[in-house]
């Protein structure tokens, strides 16, 4: 399988990653490249054989449904490039 | 005195605990080294005044015989663990400014056992890369040389900085990741000892997420017993990390000269690959009599799916990076490069932020997830994936102890020399290495020798599922007969 030139802009779109047309056909030419390389996958006989869900077997720890951190506001936002008041500031969203 | 910093981090934990010097002495005479380094670009941030902190502290706790296993030893700290109030970046320009607020576990760990840090060591953007040529920061220098060349290579990557400043003797120790072999081949590029646990051996609470299935955190050391002693600190239980593991960490350095007689030995037929360089399949020979030489027995063993591991990885690690990497949004920490709507906010910031390599695997991991494509990539790899553990468990199934394998298919390479037209052309290095992230296995590189132009070469031994034990018994042998290799100093 390739990925045409829409497929590149929809596949950035996706990612959100702003993309000009001028870097489309370079970044095809490298996508292309990887999907080749991964295509020799198809060779693979993985009838019957279950898809790893886990490296080690291990059943996930759980913990009791409790608050177990919080009161660190500050904390959060301090690398925030805008905030104010405690929230984070994003452009308007609803008009 | 001679120098503090061409002893071993054992041989610095005697001198220290005997009081011939003292933790400042010695933190000292790192930040000098590092200092006089600054050519390989292996830090990204020196913190000499925190150091000579923690090595005040390290000295009053020697004193009062209170010293912790690594008390007073100067350590480096790749730039993806966070460190509380010390810059962390991933080396990419995303993360900016970021100073966290909390300390990773693995470093808060080294911290508890009295350990200094040096600084944050350069790496590839988010661990993404095999010649550490994609960090924000720039390439780092591999202290080793070419003979009768002033060519600078590349340390490997993605712990390139911690690999060259080990090798380089401006720190005793370093922590790495490895996700595809970033602590392994790094280590096998600088003539050091880089081992990845296995996974759910330490916790990866803290440190910035590349690919969550397959990263684990290691040592970088200058011998096995420096690294079985760092690993012991790093590694443990993290009531954080719901994937890391709830079972005791050995005394690790106790596995130290333990006898390997007895012991089968996996040589992989696939690992012979077509066009391997003689040098190569000769280390690989040497490695193996050495190991029998010490009552080790050779067998021939098949992993029939090797040759599928890197391309089932160049699917699961983008996709698992795609999903990772969505936190960094330009609103909650790091750059933000304004836009007219959030969409846009989002789309530039991250257009700004990331590097090539990393854009490249976030849309390639954006496309294997994406509806219609799901199926066919990401399932079928990671049906690969277990048919890829399968292989291994066959073989420990049959009473193999630990598997040997070369580290990389090549000697270090010089800087913009490779992956330029092609990718694919710089993932081939993890070839040996990334099938043991696939099974979450342990793997240690050790040094064995050199190739025609001077240049070290690693050995790679792959263990049972939390046996780490083994491998430090095994790698010691090998680093016994191999001897050590210090790099030429020209910096």
């Amino acid at each position: 399988m390739s990925v045409d030139a829409a497929t590149v802009r929809k596949i950035a779109q996706l990612a959100r990653i702003a993309v000009t047309d001028a870097e489309v056909p370079h970044l095809q030419g490298e996508l292309n490249a990887m999907l080749a390389f991964v295509e020799q996958l198809s060779e693979v006989n993985v009838e019957g054989v279950e898809p790893m869900t886990s490296v080690t077997p291990m059943a996930m720890k759980k913990r009791q449904d409790v608050v177990t951190d919080g009161e660190i506001a500050d904390d959060i936002i301090k690398n925030a490039p805008m905030t104010e008041n405690n929230f984070f500031l994003v452009p308007k969203v609803v008009e | 005195m001679t120098d503090l910093t061409s002893l071993t981090l054992a041989e610095a934990r005697k001198g220290l605990d005997s009081k011939t010097f003292t933790s400042l002495e010695l933190t000292d005479a790192h930040l000098k080294a590092m200092e006089d380094a600054r050519a390989l670009n292996a830090f990204v941030m020196e913190t000499p005044d925190q150091a000579r902190a923690m090595a005040r502290e390290a000295d009053a706790r020697i004193g009062k015989g209170e010293g912790g296993p690594l008390a007073g030893i100067p350590l480096g700290i790749k730039d993806l663990f966070a460190t509380k109030d010390v810059r962390t970046t991933a080396c990419s320009k995303i993360l900016g400014n970021f100073v966290p607020t909390y300390e990773s576990t693995v470093t808060s760990q080294l911290w508890r056992d009295g350990a200094v840090m040096l600084g944050k060591l350069n790496n590839d953007e988010f661990a993404m890369g095999s010649s550490n040529e994609t960090s924000c920061f720039g390439p780092v220098g591999n202290p080793w040389r070419r003979e009768g060349s002033n060519t600078t290579l590349v340390p490997g990557g993605s712990s390139g900085g911690s690999a060259s400043a080990v090798a380089a003797l401006l720190c005793m120790g370093a922590t790495a990741t490895d996700t595809g072999g970033s602590i392994r081949q790094p280590a096998a590029f600088t003539a050091t000892v880089g081992i990845k646990p296995t996974y759910g051996r330490c916790s990866r609470w803290g440190i910035v997420a590349f690919a969550s299935s397959l990263d684990q955190a290691g040592p970088i050391a200058r011998s096995t017993r420096d690294a079985a002693i760092l690993l012991r600190s790093m590694a443990g239980h993290d009531p954080k990390d719901t994937t890391s593991v709830d079972i005791p960490v050995p005394d690790y350095e106790a596995s130290i000269g333990k006898s390997v007689k007895g012991m089968k030995i996996g040589i992989p037929k696939e690992y012979r690959l077509d066009g391997m360089p003689a040098e190569i399949e000769k280390l690989w020979a040497e490695g193996a009599a050495w190991l029998k030489a010490a009552g080790a027995e050779l067998v021939e063993v098949s992993l029939p799916h090797t040759k599928y591991a890197l391309p089932a990885y160049y699917i699961v690690a983008p996709a698992e990076a795609s999903s990772n990497l969505a936190r960094y949004d330009g609103v909650r920490y790091g750059l933000r490069v304004p836009g007219k709507s959030i969409g846009e906010l989002y789309e530039n910031t991250r257009a700004e932020g990331f590097g090539a390599e990393v854009r490249r695997r976030v849309m390639i991991g954006t496309y294997v997830l994406s509806a219609g494509y799901y199926d066919a990539y990401y399932i079928r790899a990671q049906r690969v994936r277990t048919l890829i553990k399968k292989d291994f468990e066959d073989c420990f199934t049959k009473g193999v102890n630990a598997i040997l394998t070369p580290a990389t298919p090549s000697a270090a390479f010089g800087i913009g020399e490779k992956g330029g037209a092609d990718p694919v052309e710089m993932y081939l290095n993890d070839i040996f290495t990334v099938t043991v992230n696939m099974a979450g296995l342990p793997g240690i590189a050790v040094p064995a020798g050199k190739d025609a132009q001077g240049l070290p070469l690693g050995l790679q031994l792959i263990g049972r599922p939390f046996d780490e034990e083994t491998l430090f018994s095994l790698g010691e042998v090998i680093e016994q007969a191999a001897g050590r290799f210090t790099p030429v100093r020209w910096w």
